[in-house]
């Protein structure tokens, strides 16, 4: 009788794989690779200015003050309008944000700002990702929370949503 | 008919263009290494790692331009004198082991290597035990 039962152990296996398989294919595939430089300090970069209007970015112009905002974005990158208004609120709330933008031209930034708004200090021009990758950004856009010590504390990968804002500034609080 | 499909080809194609950018590629993103013996580093190397964008690809089979500004931090450091190793270890600091088609023995990938040795042992304990029942067997008859 035990072996009997025992017959039905490889069906029973192949079952719950063939299963196991059907109900990943249903679960949406996570597109994103989070970062895990969180808590790690800023590397060293110095990117020179995206275009004439703002100075660049380094490293150093986030140490002191206020926890800031990193914002990686690019004016082909079309989440990136559709964030637009939601870095203008967080400006509104005092919040300090520095751009770097992702492989573009001077004139193509101008003209982006121009469009959808300015709410950057700061941009600097990332023409091969290198900051990108050092900082284990992914994708544009993206957002980061740094401390006043230069300390990358928070991640949002995509674009702020309304309802990200709130987070945002709960994690900026937090990194004070 | 015909007509729809293309259009629906046709749609299908201009996403992805839509979110490129125009930018020339970094300078090592397309081109080798002079040194062929450091290119085949980088080569061996860059077949290992995953595009980020892309991500059932390796950063050499890809034309992701994230992936060209990968092959071009792999080559410069491979110029720069530091090892494929060195590389592949920057790269997991950055993006987890997710970013490396080797996988190494580490707290969330252990069973992955310990699965198997497991189960070898299962099979060759069952294996022993048959093998030495039927011989016993065999010795009780004879």
């Amino acid at each position: 009788m035990k072996s009997r039962l025992l017959l039905w152990v490889p069906l029973a296996l192949f079952a719950f794989f063939a299963g196991l398989a059907g109900y990943m294919l249903t679960q949406e595939k996570d597109q994103f690779v989070a970062s895990t430089m969180i808590g790690q300090p800023l590397p060293d970069f110095a990117l020179d200015p995206a275009f004439g209007g703002l100075p660049g970015a380094a490293k150093a112009d986030f140490v002191g003050g206020q926890p800031k905002l990193l914002n990686i974005w690019a004016s082909w990158c079309l989440p990136c309008i559709a964030e637009a208004p939601q870095l203008e609120a967080l400006k509104a709330q005092g919040v300090e944000i520095i751009g770097i933008a992702i492989r573009d031209r001077p004139e193509d930034v101008a003209n982006f700002l121009q469009q959808h708004g300015n709410p950057y200090t700061r941009i600097g021009s990332d023409r091969i990702s290198e900051v990108q990758l050092a900082i284990g950004s992914s994708g544009v856009p993206e957002t980061f929370v740094i401390d006043a010590k230069g300390v990358i504390r928070y991640q949002h990968i995509g674009d702020i949503r309304e309802d990200d804002v709130a987070v945002l500034l709960a994690e900026l609080e937090k990194a004070k | 008919m015909i007509r729809a499909l293309l259009a629906l080809l046709a749609a299908c194609l201009a996403v992805p263009l839509a979110a490129q950018d125009t930018m020339p590629p970094a300078p090592y993103a397309y081109n080798q290494l002079d040194d062929p013996k450091l290119e085949a580093e980088a080569a061996a190397l860059m077949h290992t790692l995953r595009c980020l964008k892309c991500q059932s690809q390796s950063i050499a089979d890809s034309d992701a331009p994230m992936a060209g500004d990968m092959r071009h931090q792999v080559r410069s450091r491979i110029l720069a004198g530091e090892s494929p190793d060195q590389i592949r270890a920057w790269l997991i600091a950055r993006y987890g082991d997710y970013v490396s088609y080797e996988p190494e023995v580490s707290s969330t990938t252990w069973p992955l290597f310990a699965v198997p040795v497991v189960v070898i042992l299962l099979v060759a304990g069952v294996l022993l035990r048959r093998l030495g029942k039927r011989r016993s067997d065999a010795g009780e008859t004879a």
